[in-house]
């Protein structure tokens, strides 16, 4: 290892720097950290020096992401003390003036990166954070770019790019802010072998230019190690030694870094020792159990997989190895079913694969790549789900479970839920339900990803015993050497093809190597990976950052994100853009108080001219449509019941002649009480019309109906007392809460779901740049929406704006700062898109359209509904849009509630900000 | 390995009919385990069926209820008292009294809907037989109250003028008595109206909002591809998500029909509370379908968030259960009537209110199942297309 890593050898220089600078970049005494009652760190004391270059070892589980994150601030201290580059990070000012000197790099393939934005996008998003200017950010984004060979790929999307890429971006956007202290957690984790060397170098080239740099690195690969001045190693939350890597194999008389941990480990914990040779090879004439011919898949121009054909026969085990984004996976899930081919075949067993056959997948095991399995699920809770789904009767379930939980050490963990479960520990999981339904045949995408050695050699111990003592064929992707080799047959893939497949001794043969690392290089490159440039790193900046408090480029870089993201979606685009116009329409037609075209029937006992009359002159009337008569009181009872007819009108027997006697008489109404408000306006409509009757018949007659005094209405605002001229300036404000909020609201809980929210907790950003930068895209989306609303109202809907506009457009602007702020008071409340999206869609939908004055005036609600619409800004806002459009209001009497509607901007920004936290806990 | 025979297949329909059931049903169990872990939503999802029924309910009538009237009394006599004190509570606020510099800025302010105002001499021109006219202004931009309100207070006016008159001896009989009578909810109670209706909106937005975002969750963790290497068919999948929900929401509603509108609120139910519960077992059918397939069609959460504000609301708003669906232009009451929410609205109101038995709903029930079934089907067919998208 010493031989291929630079660090080692300038050890004695770096031990001079340090001395004559004495600095102690990193001091921690005492450090405790759990979560609920597991203990992650266990006491941990450990002082790094200036410039040093620190490897942090163990299996998964041990608490070195706990660790890492406490050294740079993104975890709340529980226990103990943390001192970094002279700071203490408990105290936040402290902890606010060292963090610009940090950089952090989580664990997870780019975790902390935006998928959506480009390279250079990604890059010019933390050189922002950490405050550049434009200038100098222009000047150190290429040479980074440079350096790491991204060039090319500066415009691709990050989502785009293959593992070992992303952990290159992420290493350039931790760079991009001159840090003294780097902290990588994990990254190469799922790196192929050739990007994990580039990786190296370059990191080498950094420290080469940057002599006072620490690097201190968290890694369960025992070969990485070994190339940093100094490691430690970690088991159970505790240290188990803490020396340079000669010095470990020294003291354990251990020819590798791996073995010398194992042997640090208590007995019981060592697992049974070297990986086993293979076992005997597989005959010749074994059946075929694997069969692709010439597959091929296509996404869009893009070919994934180019024509890859292979034969695998029964018993044995076939390795995958290629580069990140090599179409490994892809031939994987086309094998399964899970995906089309293109073109070619695959075959199982002999018969063309058919997604639609299901049989042929209890003979098949599939683990993929990502953990799929259900977190919310316990692990026992999991197997069980398994063995019933594949038709397993309960005592042989139970049987199968108990064997599996022995086989794969899961006895500890079987009422774990999934979720908490260490990665190595989930990936045991994982291939225990692989094999629970006894499959002829095992695809497995990466199962070791992330794995730990010790993990790493069971599980290997355990694939070997499936295919010699079971039979059972395995075909399996991996980026580890040492696993390829125990592999019967392995084949190397690049770019969609295969470019050569053999035993490992013959494809090292081939290439004259003596390491299967080796050859395997020498094969990328021949199926066209270009081998590294060198390239130096630009200049440190001169002068130290200054940290103010508000930042308006940190601020705008939140901004310019979400307005990256919102761009590169155009489905949400449109929808945030024209969905409320949409909406406006529907509602603007669709919701009207009016209460017409009510269908009555008329159950007539008299049948003269005068009840004649009596119904025509209901019939006439534009609110009513009469329908055919009545023939019982049966008939009568039906037809409401069946909401035939609204209402029902019953004339008595001699109505006409009672009416010319003058004789009293009583018409009967039944009206459908179910709906109140219509019986009520039905009630009122009918009594008019029975009034205007009798004056009609009045008159008639020759006399009058005399009233002692009158009473004389007058509409005032809406004079014809149109539906439409009061409901659309209301729906303008119901659609400004929908749409804004629910935008809002998923634009900070996705970071939270993706684990980009780090970002806020190591940068400097403070948590009032972070709202305000993500609100502000929405509320220009919604100011937006304000304006073609307006001009539907006034050209679609024929409303005009009788008041002022320059109120009614000042209140829209203060009312959207209103209700995208709910959105972040609901994605701050919440932790998943699911939670934030229901939450949102409750805490809106029921007061915008119940309480805040859209149909009943707030003034006449009662209870808890009155200090919702009270407390709601719908309500003022509503009165501001009614206020301007229909009542015809100037801008000194919207004053009061523009104020009001004000008001609720900064009061839910604090709460926002009150719930949010700076530090995870 | 091959010789194994837990694993094997059940062989015979009756066999393999089992053996779906039973996927459907342990995945079912699954659903619901899930749905017990996330406490955040169950929190909400219990609140949607109680405390926002109730606040609903109570807080906001669907009748003439506390409206607001100014007056402007520039008479100040007997008659005009008597007029302000029938305006009675709970339809009236007590009248506050009123400078006529007063009354434009009130009503601005929406503190009043109405404004009576009594000219000088009122009860003496009354008295004398001048018929003098009092105005009312009412605020057309309440629109619930303002058309019930001055329906209700033109009665009152008329009402207590006649009986003022006929008290100094004028005879006012009128020749033909109009007698109006309620059938159905004869109390007019629009508390259990509002309740009944707010209940159906939530029911509508849980339903649709739970089984697509289950979806997508999946989706996004990877064990909907997980799923479909089992020999598990993609309509048991959807099966066990339709049914999970639809039985965790059929009970809130049926504790919430029973319970909150019952038995706290007192609410009278015409008809049979079986049958309601069986249509509305009908409807979730439809929404649940219907949100998996709007989870198919969108590509992440935040898309089926926004399509779902795009579909929901109107299928809640325009339903029948806020406004009258009369009222609506022809050609959106014909498409509405596609929508099963309007006719769950329908069905509904015809069993709790009206009293109505199968034989009045079986159209609305069937159409209800023939609309969900059909959205069963498309999404059935989007499912593995969905799947292969997100490669």
């Amino acid at each position: 290892m010493a031989a291929r890593g630079s660090i080692v050898t300038t050890i004695e220089d770096r031990a001079a720097n340090e001395a004559a600078s004495g600095g102690v970049a990193l001091r921690l005494a005492g450090i405790r950290h759990g979560y609920g009652k597991t203990r992650a760190v266990d006491g941990i004391d450990l002082t790094i020096a200036e410039g040093a270059s620190v490897a942090l070892v163990g299996p998964d589980g041990v608490g070195k992401s706990t660790l890492l994150g406490l050294i740079t601030g993104a975890k709340r201290i529980q226990h103990g003390q943390v001192e970094v580059l002279g700071a203490d990070l408990a105290v936040r000012r402290q902890r606010n003036l060292v963090q610009p000197r940090i950089a952090y790099m989580p664990q997870g393939l780019g975790r902390n990166l935006y998928p959506n934005l480009t390279v250079a996008e990604n890059i010019a998003f933390f050189a922002r954070l950490f405050g550049e200017d434009a200038d100098a950010k222009g000047a150190r984004v290429a040479p980074l770019l440079e350096a790491t060979g991204l060039s090319p790929f500066a415009g691709r999307l990050m989502r785009k790019l293959s593992g070992g890429m992303k952990q290159k971006l992420g290493l350039c956007c931790a760079l991009v802010h001159d840090p003294d202290l780097l902290v990588l957690d994990e990254p190469t984790t799922g790196v192929d072998p050739l990007s994990r060397r580039q990786f190296w170098d370059f990191v080498e080239t950094i420290r080469a230019d940057r002599p006072r740099l620490t690097l201190l690195v968290a890694t369960s690969d025992m070969e990485e190690a070994a190339r940093f001045e100094r490691v430690v190693m970690m088991d159970a939350g505790r240290m188990l030694a803490d020396d340079t890597p000669a010095g470990l194999l020294a003291k354990t008389g251990q020819p590798t870094l791996e073995r010398a941990f194992i042997s640090l480990l208590p007995e019981d914990r060592r697992g049974d020792g070297d990986g086993a040779a293979r076992g005997a090879p597989i005959p010749d004439d074994a059946p075929i159990a694997i069969e692709s011919r010439d597959l091929t898949r296509r996404f869009g121009a893009f070919v994934a997989v180019d024509h890859v054909s292979f034969k695998i026969r029964r018993g044995e085990i076939f390795g995958f190895l290629g580069s990140n984004g090599c179409g490994k996976s892809t031939t994987m899930k086309m094998l399964t079913g899970l995906l089309p081919a293109s073109e070619g075949e695959a075959l199982l067993f002999g018969v063309p694969v058919d997604p639609a056959d299901i049989e042929t997948r209890r003979r098949v095991g599939y683990m993929s790549q990502a953990f799929s399995l259900y977190g919310e699920l316990t692990v026992r809770q999991n197997l069980e789900l398994h063995a019933h789904l594949f038709s397993l009767d309960t005592d042989a379930a139970a049987r199968r479970i108990a064997k599996l939980t022995a086989d794969f050490d899961l006895e500890d963990h079987l009422d774990a839920l999934s979720d908490g479960l260490p990665l190595g520990v989930r990936q045991r999981l994982s291939l225990a339900v692989a094999v629970l339904h006894d499959p002829e045949i095992l695809i497995l995408d990466e199962p070791t990803s992330g794995v730990d050695p010790v993990a790493r050699d069971g599980f290997w111990d355990h694939l070997q015993r499936l295919s010699r003592d079971e039979g059972v064929t395995i075909f399996v992707s991996t980026h580890f050497m040492g696993e390829a080799e125990r592999c019967d047959r392995i084949s190397f893939m690049h770019a969609g093809r295969v470019i050569a497949t053999g035993t490992p001794e013959e494809l090292k043969a081939a290439q004259r190597t003596s390491s299967l690392e080796e050859a395997f290089i020498a094969y990328m490159e021949m199926g066209g990976r270009e081998a590294q440039t060198d390239a130096r790193l630009p200049p440190p900046k001169v002068g130290a950052a200054r940290r103010s408090s508000f930042s308006w480029t940190r601020l705008g870089a939140y901004a310019w994100r979400e307005t990256l993201e919102l761009q590169r979606d155009p489905v949400r685009l449109a929808f945030a853009l024209l969905g409320t116009a949409i909406l406006m329409i529907i509602f603007g037609y669709g919701i009207t108080l009016d209460v017409d075209k009510l269908r009555f029937a008329v159950l007539d006992r008299d049948q003269t001219a005068e009840s004649r009359a009596y119904i025509d002159e209901f019939a006439h009337s534009t609110y009513f449509v009469v329908e055919r008569p009545i023939r019982d009181p049966a008939d009568l009872d039906r037809r409401l019941k069946a909401n035939d007819i609204a209402f029902a009108i019953e004339l008595p027997p001699n109505f006409g002649a009672d009416l010319r006697a003058g004789r009293s008489t009583e018409v009967l109404v039944t009206i459908d009480g179910a709906m109140p408000f219509r019986a009520e306006t039905i009630q009122g409509y009918v009594q008019q019309v029975h009034l205007r009757f009798l004056e009609e018949a009045a008159q008639a007659a020759g006399g009058t109906l005399s009233t002692a005094a009158s009473l004389e209405m007058r509409y005032r605002y809406n004079q014809s007392f149109r539906s439409v001229d009061a409901m659309v300036p209301a729906v303008i404000a119901l659609m400004l809460i929908f749409i804004p909020a629910i935008l809002t609201a998923l634009g900070v809980v996705t970071e939270k779901e993706l684990g980009s929210i780090t970002n806020l907790y190591v940068t400097p950003v403070t948590k009032l740049e972070f709202l305000l930068g993500k609100q502000a895209p929405y509320v220009v989306v919604a100011f937006f929406n304000f304006f073609v609303m307006v001009a539907l109202a006034l050209f679609l809907f024929g409303v005009p704006l009788k008041g002022s506009f320059l109120g009614l457009m000042l209140g829209a602007f203060v009312y959207v700062l209103a209700t995208t702020a709910i959105g972040l008071v609901s994605s701050t409340l919440t932790n998943t898109q699911v939670a934030a999206l229901f939450g949102t869609a409750i805490g809106t939908m029921m007061p915008a359209t119940q309480f805040s004055g859209l149909l009943q005036p707030v003034a006449t609600l009662e209870g808890a509904a009155r200090v919702v619409g009270t407390l709601f800004p719908t309500t003022y806002f509503m009165r501001i849009s009614v206020g301007a459009f229909t009542k015809g209001l100037g801008f000194t009497e919207l004053l009061p509630f523009i104020l009001a509607t004000a008001a609720f901007w900064p009061a839910l920004l604090l709460l926002a900000h009150l719930i949010l936290r700076k530090q995870e806990t | 390995m091959a010789t194994s025979v837990q694993a094997s297949a059940p062989r015979g329909f009756k066999a393999r009919l089992a053996s779906r059931a039973g996927n459907v049903w342990h995945l079912l169990v699954k659903e619901l385990i899930s749905l017990w872990r996330d406490r955040a939503l169950l929190i909400l999802v219990l609140y949607a069926f109680t405390a926002a029924i109730y606040i609903q309910a109570t807080g906001m009538k669907h009748d003439l209820n506390r409206a607001t009237v100014g007056v402007v009394d520039e008479d100040n006599s007997a008659l005009s008292h008597a007029i302000l004190d029938a305006l009675l509570p709970p339809r009236f606020q007590p009248a506050i009294a009123l400078e006529p510099g007063e009354v434009d800025k009130g009503m601005d302010a929406a503190r009043y809907t109405f404004v009576l105002n009594f000219p000088p001499n009122f009860q003496s021109d009354v008295l004398a037989g001048r018929a003098p006219s009092v105005q009312l202004l009412i605020d057309a931009t309440a629109l619930m109250q303002a058309g019930l309100g001055a329906t209700d207070i033109s009665g009152i006016f008329q009402q207590e003028v006649n009986r003022f008159v006929s008290r100094t001896g004028r005879d006012m009989a009128t020749p033909a008595e109009l007698k109006i009578r309620v059938a159905f909810n004869q109390g007019l109670e629009s508390s259990w109206f509002t309740g009944t209706m707010g209940l159906i909106t939530n029911i509508t937005m849980l339903s649709v909002l739970l089984a697509g975002a289950a979806l997508i969750r999946e989706r996004e963790h990877g064990t909907l591809e997980h799923l479909l290497v089992l020999p598990v068919h993609p309509s048991e999948i959807m099966l066990a998500k339709i049914l999970a929900n639809g039985a965790v929401i059929l009970v809130g509603t049926t504790f919430s029909i029973l319970v909150v509108l019952k038995g706290v609120m007192g609410m009278e139910i015409a008809g049979s509370v079986g049958l309601f519960l069986l249509g509305t077992a009908l409807y979730l059918f439809f929404t649940a379908a219907l949100g998996i397939f709007l989870g198919t069609l969108s590509g992440s959460m935040p898309q089926f968030g926004l399509l779902f504000f795009l579909i929901v609301l109107p299928m809640n708003m325009l339903s029948g259960g806020f406004t009258p669906l009369e009222s609506m232009p022809q050609w959106l009451q014909t498409v509405m009537q596609a929508s099963p929410s309007t006719q769950f609205v329908a069905f509904a109101q015809a069993i709790l209110y009206r009293g109505a038995g199968m034989e009045t709903v079986w159209p609305r029930f069937l159409a209800t199942f023939a609309i969900g079934m059909l959205f069963f089907l498309v999404a059935l067919v989007r499912f593995r297309k969905f799947l292969a998208a997100q490669q």
